[in-house]
């Protein structure tokens, strides 16, 4: 087990800078996950850690020792690739015990350890066949025995669950998270899906185009978002967002006037999450433009003075019509204010519902 | 109804008219094509089975129909023994040493380095078969003249102070026609090993190294593996352009001194061209070719031509 710190890498690749300025530490037997759009560099952070790239600048640590130039072999870490990388002529038993070949363990020690990794994903019966006569489930679970047969300091997993289908990524969710329990591995899971990474990491660490955004719980992120890209990234369906002047105590967004304390002024952009909303008696008002149903909710469309909104109301069957008109209301402790040009949070600033329901000026 | 029915009827014979011209459509694309394997493969071999069981030489004139020709290749040619033999000693060498391992170590080591060095190295190793036969051959006889102008020679007197001028036309040909034949055999498999090398999915070299690999236990577990069928493919390609091609053997050497560098292919053709002895040449052109059936299907069966690296299912960036 390891305590993994970043300081102040940077990777590149040509003149290319992918990776800059990169600051974090994860501690021993934390699971965390790397979270961010695809392109923004998580693969690379992931790729440095296991000795496949090295850092252009800064210093990476495993505990107290710079592993910066310690060759990927000799870094005792497991990984999980996005396409598996099974080896396709080997059968699953040999693809599992090839870490061990290298570490000179004999063959008849080797055997047990294989199995019992194998029994640990539940691929015990299929030790002879080859990748190619797998499902994608399979494999996977084939691929998390490799990496972890060597009871590696650090478990990589680089979109581990993006390639399975909907029922099967919830099952595997679930078994990885409990796996990394038990064994207690710091574990590290790369994902541009962020209800992967709120479900399963401790801490979340969101990324934009090669530099760290936040780092934090995955409630931190949900309901304090430090920017305005975070608040957009995290939340289904995603956060509403209004971009508006504020000036004495108001935010004005088109003809419509927002009460807001916390002194802010200037441009601001106002983020209402749709589940944090309701329909009420008075608040913005509307009209409803589409509906969806989704199970046991339904997301609604409201056609607004400023733009479309969503809102998410729970039940199954629609309490309202399309073309009905309606009122949109929201807790204002709920509510999230960003400056629109640096998109920082406003942590004190909150938006009130508009009196009496009217666009007052 | 009156318009559908007149269409109705109209139907066969659309379908006879559609079918006349899907047979003019097949002479006129695939004609040429059959024309020339007439031509230049089946009348052949015709030519030289019905040859075969002549008595026809330096005359032209065929007198009778025998079996003697292959008495001879059978039992009465007491040279064909060694010949055959020279020529297996010959393809096995010229395979074993550069055709398959040379063209697979430079391509190895062509994916290992920069791809712009690589790229670089690959084309000095293709300049051999880019050159006409000829001038290639033209460069191996200054290289190997056995004087002091000879490019060897000067090299070894300049260099290691070798008293004695080198021959090697008399002291090592079968040496020679493997080296200057491998130099460019090798590069095929070097071209197709580098394709191959490149489609291995990176990820897998990248998981190698993760688990503990060295570079040369990737070579093995991971590279080689992936090679398979390629180098099948170049093993059986190679035997058969070996076994019948001469050209530079006969360019560089003539098959001799005497005929200690003829291989089956120069051997036919010093019978047949040389010595005028047509009829015999054809049968053992014959056994040539049932020789190269042969090896092929051996081939085809031992190295397990079928056998392909699973395709990756999913492509990865
Ligand atoms: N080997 C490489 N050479 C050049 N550019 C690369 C290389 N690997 C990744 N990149 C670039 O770095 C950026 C981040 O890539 P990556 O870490 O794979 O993103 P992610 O995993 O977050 O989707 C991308 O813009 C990608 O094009
Ligand atoms: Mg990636």
């Amino acid at each position: 087990m390891a305590r993994v710190e970043f300081r102040r890498i940077e990777k590149r690749f040509g003149d290319v800078v992918v990776i800059q300025d990169m600051d974090l530490v994860i501690n021993d037997g934390e699971f965390v996950a790397l979270l961010g759009p695809s392109g923004c560099g998580k693969s690379t952070s992931l790729f440095m850690l296991a000795g496949i790239y090295m850092p252009s600048a800064g210093e990476l640590r495993f505990d107290d020792s710079v592993v910066n130039e310690v060759e990927a072999r000799d870094r005792n870490v497991g990984i999980v690739f996005q396409s598996y990388a099974l080896y396709p002529h080997m059968t699953v038993q040999n693809n599992i015990m090839f870490p061990l070949r290298f570490k000179g363990v004999p063959r008849e020690q080797a055997l047990p350890k294989v199995r019992e990794a194998a029994e640990l994903v539940h691929v015990g019966e299929l030790l002879d066949r080859r990748p190619a006569q797998l499902s994608g489930g399979q494999q996977q679970r084939v691929a998390l025995a490799r990496a972890l047969i060597k009871e590696p300091q650090l478990l990589l997993l680089d979109e581990p669950l993006s390639n399975l289908d909907a029922t099967l990524r919830l099952t595997m969710r679930t078994e990885i998270k409990a796996l990394q329990e038990r064994l207690g591995v710091t574990t590290i899971l790369v994902t541009h899906d962020q209800l992967e990474a709120t479900t399963m990491a401790d801490r979340v660490i969101c990324m934009r185009a090669g530099r760290i955004e936040q780092v934090g719980s995955p409630d931190d992120l949900y309901s304090r978002p430090a920017s305005l890209f975070v608040a957009s990234f995290i939340g289904s369906p995603p956060i509403n967002l209004l971009t508006g002047q504020a000036q004495n105590g108001a935010i004005r967004v088109k003809e419509l006037s927002l009460p807001c304390s916390g002194g802010v002024s200037g441009e601001v952009t106002v983020g209402l999450r749709p589940e944090h909303m309701h329909f009420g008696d008075t608040g913005i008002p509307g009209r409803i433009a589409q509906l969806e149903p989704m199970g046991r909710e339904i997301l609604y469309v409201i056609d607004t003075p400023v733009g479309h909104v969503r809102i998410l109301e729970g039940g199954s069957v629609a309490a309202h019509r399309i073309g009905e008109a309606v009122h949109l209301a929201f807790e204002p402790d709920a509510t999230l204010v960003f400056e629109a040009d640096t998109e920082a949070l406003l942590p004190n600033a909150r938006v009130l519902l508009p009196n009496g329901g009217a666009a007052a000026a | 109804m009156g318009a559908i029915s007149e269409r109705f009827e109209a139907m066969p014979h659309r379908l006879a008219s559609s079918k006349a011209r899907q047979r003019v459509n097949m002479i006129v694309f695939l004609g040429p094509a059959i024309l020339l394997t007439l031509a230049f493969f089946v009348l052949p071999v015709i030519v030289d089975v019905v040859i075969s069981f002549t008595d026809m030489g330096r005359s032209l004139r065929i007198n009778e129909f025998t079996f003697k020709q292959y008495e001879k290749v059978f039992v009465g040619d007491r040279r064909l023994a060694s010949v055959i033999t020279l020529t297996f000693v010959y393809a096995f060498l010229t395979l074993a040493i550069f055709n398959v391992t040379f063209g697979l170590i430079l391509a190895l080591l062509t994916t290992a380095i920069p791809k712009v060095s690589g790229g670089f190295f690959r084309g000095v190793w293709l300049l051999p078969r880019m050159s006409p036969s000829v001038l290639y051959i033209l460069l191996w006889v200054w290289v190997i003249r056995p004087s002091d102008s000879g490019l060897l020679n000067q090299v070894l007197k300049q260099i290691f102070g070798v008293k004695e001028v080198v021959d090697l036309l008399t002291t090592a040909p079968l040496a020679l026609i493997v080296v200057s034949n491998g130099f460019i055999g090798a590069s095929m498999g070097m071209i197709i090993f580098t394709s191959a090398i490149r489609g291995i999915p990176e990820h897998l070299f990248h998981a190698a190294r993760v688990d503990g690999a060295g570079s040369l236990s990737i070579v093995r577990h991971i590279t080689l593996p992936a090679l398979r069928w390629p180098i099948s493919f170049i093993t059986i390609y190679q035997t058969l352009s070996l076994l019948v091609s001469f050209e530079y053997i006969l360019l560089l050497t003539k098959g001799g001194p005497f005929f200690d560098t003829t291989v089956l292919a120069l051997y036919i053709y010093r019978r047949a061209f040389q010595s005028g002895q047509y009829a015999y040449g054809a049968a053992l052109a014959l056994f040539l070719i049932i020789l190269g059936v042969v090896v092929a299907m051996l081939g085809w069966k031992f190295l397990d031509m079928k056998t392909l690296l699973q395709k990756p299912r999913i492509e990865v960036n």
